[in-house]
């Protein structure tokens, strides 16, 4: 056989063998629905669940709001596919154009999704900004491990512009931009001062346990009580259904405070993180959806802080 | 479903794959591929049983895989002398040795795990008999491979083995928490060699020798480890140990 026939035969080969991978995969669909809570708003709520191949990273809530000249987006979900998947869907409720994406914090699954609005303003608190640069690397490689092809050509892009409180008009609508801290060290929540829908971000969960790995405790529980302040009709939650009044703040409230008082005694008495993993939950907080799960995490990101004072040093 | 798959290709690997991958993890309720040869390291010819008496208590899944709590008690077995705490899988397996002496035979600890493995506790009791507990603790990896966290701080030469320390007294029962800070250098980040703490026992004002702990590369760094003693421990008890570059640990821990 000729060298030219070798390669025909070769070339046949080859296609025969890879034939099936040249069927474009289909690409998974997160079945982005927005649901219309107040006019001009709109939320997409994740599942009540931990990351996993199953929910591809679907586990928080974003948001839109269609101002008079355009929308504005609050949290861009969990990887570059949801990004696009959500601008997808915002099309589909309104031709207006982008005006602005804001991360509510460094979370990836907040803002892994960021890639998709590359050509638009994303706003993020300079604190956010900084924590995406420095462990979006981390992240984004934890997402891959945990929820695997969803994730597919996703890499953390950091929002560009800081975002400093204070009331600002965009598209012609009035936003409050509000700064807090406890579940992160900067949390940016945002009230839509014409419907009264208040973007909690992480503030606040909503029968699903709060998590608690950039956390610190009794900020975040001053936090609440001026959220609860706020004059607010309807809350949307980092996690978790709409709410409609403060039982979300409540329910985050009495698990954080709960958690510290664990962590507190427990360290006080000499336990060690084992007996604390070991210690059952309140009956009204184990029945909170992954309440088991993350109490072990935030014995981990948690007890050393509390355990620590307990110790006197010895010479 | 990821330290899944690579636990099976381990299995799959140590076993050749083909056949006997049972028959490689024996007895060993926690099927682990490399049980046998581990035992032979550590447990020579000497007789080996898997004892639910020995119960080793950790987190399913490692959250930090720098830190991951251990505990160790044994209920119920007469006569421990020595406890052997192992990770099947680490890079560095051999975790700690302790000798209870005056302690009972339980501690806790924690670790550095690379990637998920059975943790092990190896009690061995007068008659030379090995009684085996163990659990498999699951993790994400990077806890051996890792460059200390201290190491970023300039002044951890400074703290380099300062104690703190509490006993916390109660009628049945006594515990004794330590904290000694230290790098705790596996060696095996990139350019950073092995400095860890090798030695450290509880002794009382006769140099009687309450607790020995043979520790190694993968206990955590800043290490904290928990004692406990029947009734009320000795007056007067001081810490003693050494690092492997040859630093001492001297500090009294007040009751």
């Amino acid at each position: 056989m000729s060298s030219a026939a070798w390669r025909a035969l070769f070339t046949l080969i080859c296609a025969v063998a890879l034939a099936p991978t040249l069927v474009p995969a289909q690409e998974p669909d997160y079945g982005l629905a927005p649901q219309r809570i107040a006019d001009d708003v709109y939320v997409l709520v994740g599942r009540t669940e931990d990351f996993s191949r199953g929910n591809g990273g679907n586990i928080v809530n974003t948001a839109f709001v269609v101002a008079p000249e355009g929308v504005v987006v609050i949290d861009s979900g969990p990887s570059r596919l949801y990004g696009e998947q959500l601008r997808r869907a915002i099309a589909r409720v309104t031709p207006k154009p982008l005006l602005k994406v804001f991360n509510t914090h460094h979370h990836p699954d907040h803002y892994l999704g960021n890639q998709a609005f590359a050509d638009k303003p994303t706003a993020a608190l300079p604190t956010t900004i900084s924590g995406q640069r420095s462990e979006g690397g981390a992240f984004t490689e934890n997402l891959y491990r945990m929820a695997g092809d969803w994730m597919k050509g996703t890499e953390s892009v950091p929002a560009r512009e800081p975002v400093s409180p204070g009331l600002v008009t965009i598209g012609g609508r009035p936003f409050e931009l509000l700064l807090f801290a406890g579940h992160t060290q900067g949390d940016l929540a945002i009230l839509d001062r014409q419907s009264g829908v208040l973007f909690s971000g992480d503030l606040v969960f909503w029968n699903r346990a709060p998590t608690t790995p950039h956390a610190d405790v009794a900020t975040w529980l001053a936090t609440l009580d001026r959220l609860e302040a706020l004059p607010f009709r309807l809350m949307v939650p980092g996690h978790g259904e709409p709410v409609p009044d403060a039982r979300g703040i409540a329910q985050t409230r009495a698990y954080l405070r709960w958690l510290e008082g664990a962590l507190r005694s427990a360290a006080e008495r000499g336990d060690e993180m084992t007996e604390l993993l070991a210690r059952p939950l309140p009956p009204e907080l184990a029945t909170i959806p992954l309440s088991r799960l993350e109490f072990a995490r935030s014995v981990a990101h948690l007890y050393r802080r509390y355990e620590a004072p307990t110790l006197k040093q010895a010479r | 479903m990821w330290n899944r798959a690579k636990r099976i290709a381990a299995v799959a690997l140590a076993a050749g794959w083909v056949g006997g991958c049972l028959a490689a993890a024996g007895d060993d309720p926690l099927q682990s591929p490399q049980w046998t040869e581990l035992r032979r390291t550590y447990l020579g010819a000497s007789p080996v049983v898997f004892d639910p008496r020995v119960k080793v208590s950790g987190p399913q899944v490692a959250e930090d895989s720098m830190n991951v709590p251990v505990g160790v008690r044994i209920d119920g077995l007469e006569g421990v002398s020595r406890v052997i705490v192992i990770a099947d899988l680490n890079p560095i397996v051999k975790v700690l040795e302790f000798q209870p002496r005056g302690a009972l035979p339980a501690l806790h600890f924690r670790m550095k795990l690379q990637q998920g493995s059975p943790i092990r506790a190896m009690a061995q009791t007068a008659d030379g008999t090995w009684h085996v507990g163990g659990i498999w603790i699951d993790a994400a990896g990077g806890g051996c491979t890792a460059p200390s966290v201290g190491r970023s701080a300039a002044n951890w030469t400074e703290t380099l083995g300062q104690v703190q320390a509490r006993i916390w007294q109660g009628e049945q029962q006594s515990r004794i928490k330590l904290n000694i800070m230290h790098p705790m250098d596996t060696g095996l980040a990139p350019g950073i060699p092995a400095f860890y703490i090798e030695r450290l026992s509880l002794r009382d004002g006769a140099d009687r020798e309450w607790m020995a702990l043979d520790t190694f590369e993968p206990v955590s760094e800043n290490p904290v480890f928990s004692f406990d003693f029947p009734g009320v421990p000795p007056a007067g008890l001081t810490l003693v140990g050494r690092d492997n570059n040859g630093n001492r640990i001297n500090a009294k821990v007040a009751r």
